[in-house]
């Protein structure tokens, strides 16, 4: 279910596509290796210090710093209906770092490196098919979760 | 430890070429590198053939141009790391050579980009980085250098006037290639106007696609000696790498690959970035290149807005930086940018380059990145 990430997916699998089933259900996903304990995000089935295969999700609670961000207004293909968009990279409190869309409760001029922020799960609305990803919020936001999922 | 040399370059025109095939492209690069070496093509042990593959239409672009050439049944091979593939073919014939395999060896960098489709260029520039967990939020090469652009901004007060700079210089040099894509000068504030691409970058932060080819013949030393009286030697080569996903960067103010590989290529070469005379340095954006000479050493890292903006960088500065015009002004055909750098330095350690001809140039470098530092390749040459 990989192809539910992103709202244009280029890798419809992966070992963690579990990822895109939890963000729907409102989780953020990293992952942790059995073995060594070796946390990261964002996951990977393959442990880069042990080598193991043996993984498990863990869940992160979103919140972080703002890290870099650009606006782009030359949109390559299937993005062109949203520009300009703004893309930033959250350092994550609990370590790791993800790329997201700046969500509208950060207006552009408060927008700067190092501010307090939450991922927030999202759902594409206006899409047939199922399309999740996350966006950058003011800390505080809240989203909905399912109950705790049955998925590993 | 025996030497390897450059005996011949040679450099094709960059541009939209809507009048030639790829391997029409290396004919013109080969032709004119032969011609300079002064040699028959008999001499040849291989060649190795620089190109993005997904960029053609004529798929395995090494078969192709090695036919056109006429050079079967001689081998070749193709090496691809974005956008510093000629350089990685400079690299694997230094590496053939070294090994005693061959003694002669062309490297050609050749490049049609503007044979795809402007919506299949966009599908491919959605496609630079990362894809699992960045591209799908509609991240492109401009975007990625813009970050690198924004914290650079942030941690050390470099300015876009700064970054624009950079782009002033490029284009005042580019004016005076012939070979350049750009053959005009800019203005600061015409620059600074143009359309916004990426924050903080805009149209003139950025090279352009072009089409082209550039050609380099190397010889191990004997070979060098007996061949040519003007040989430049490649006397270091240095290759690093770094993550390909720019979340796992240890930051993003610099290129980790462009400092480990300009130290392997320093030490092995035995000079300091302080013996550089002229150098060909990675401007895909204008703050790369402001990275590049912090990350080479030029100066201190934070201290490279400075250094564009005091002209250091000029001719009669401290080092001499992309008086080619760059990938900015020249045009950046992927696969034969890491070549025509080699080009242009070797033009440059013989005193043969004309009206942009740094004084005195003995020592000079090329920095030649892939994607967005996942690979740099630094070579430096010298003239006895
Ligand atoms: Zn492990």
């Amino acid at each position: 279910m990989f192809s539910w990430f992103g709202k244009v997916s280029f890798v419809p699998y992966s070992k963690v596509a579990d990822f895109a089933v939890h963000l729907k259900d409102g989780r953020m996903m990293g992952s942790r290796c059995k073995d060594c304990g070796y946390t990261t995000f964002p996951p990977r089935a393959d442990c880069p210090q042990c080598l193991s295969g043996n993984f498990g999700f863990k869940e992160y609670n979103g919140k972080g710093k703002i890290y870099t961000y650009t606006t782009i207004s030359a949109a390559p293909t299937g993005f062109e209906d949203i520009a300009p968009y703004t893309a930033a990279v959250v350092e994550l409190d609990e370590g790791g770092r993800l790329m997201a869309w700046v969500g509208d409760t950060i207006p552009l001029n408060e927008l700067k490196i190092g501010i307090p922020v939450q991922v927030v799960p999202r759902i594409f609305d206006d899409s047939p098919e199922i399309k999740v990803y996350y966006t950058i919020e003011k800390p505080g936001a809240t989203w909905k979760k399912a109950p705790p999922p049955h998925l590993g | 430890m025996s030497r390897v040399g450059i005996i011949g370059a040679g450099h094709g025109v960059f541009g939209r070429r809507s009048d030639a095939t790829v391997q029409e492209l290396a004919f013109e690069a080969f032709r004119l590198a032969i011609k300079d070496a002064g040699i028959s093509r008999d001499e040849l042990d291989a060649t190795v053939v620089a190109a993005v593959p997904e960029y053609h239409k004529q798929r395995s672009v090494a078969g192709v141009v090695q036919e056109y050439l006429n050079l079967n049944p001689k081998p070749t091979w193709l090496t691809e790391v974005a956008c510093a593939s000629g350089s990685a073919a400079i690299r694997t014939a230094w590496m053939a050579i070294k090994s005693g395999l061959h003694q002669v060896v062309a490297v050609i960098g050749c490049q049609k980009m503007t044979e795809l489709a402007t919506a299949e260029i966009l599908a491919l520039m959605g496609r630079v980085g990362e894809v699992q967990w960045e591209s799908i939020f509609g991240t492109t090469f401009p975007g990625y250098y813009a970050m690198f652009a924004t914290n650079h901004m942030h941690e050390f007060g470099t300015t876009h006037e700064q970054m624009l700079q950079v782009a002033v210089k490029n284009h005042f040099y580019g004016a005076k290639n012939p070979n350049a894509l750009f053959r005009k000068e800019i203005q600061l504030d015409k620059a600074m106007a143009s359309d916004p691409v990426a924050s903080p970058f805009c149209v003139y932060d950025c090279c352009a696609n072009a089409d082209g080819a550039a050609c380099v013949i190397l010889a191990d030393e004997s070979r060098a000696k007996a061949l040519s009286k003007k040989v430049v030697w490649l006397d270091g080569v240095g290759c690093a790498t770094a993550s390909m996903s720019v979340l796992r960067r240890p930051n993003l103010v610099g290129l980790p690959s462009a400092v480990e590989a300009g130290q392997q290529a320093f030490r092995m070469a035995r000079v300091a970035p302080r013996d550089i005379k002229v150098a060909e340095v990675h401007d895909c954006f204008t703050i790369a290149e402001i990275m590049a000479y912090e990350d080479l050493g030029f100066c201190k890292k934070g201290q490279g807005g400075k250094f564009i903006e005091e002209k250091r960088s000029y001719i009669g500065g401290e080092v001499a930086v992309n008086v080619d015009g760059g990938l900015k002004a020249k045009g950046h055909p992927i696969g034969a940018t890491g070549v025509s750098m080699a080009y242009e330095i070797v033009k440059q350690l013989r005193g043969e380059a004309g009206e942009r001809q740094v004084p005195d140039a003995n020592v000079g470098l090329t920095h030649n990145v892939g994607g967005i530092g996942q690979y740099t390749f630094v070579h430096v040459f010298r003239r006895d």
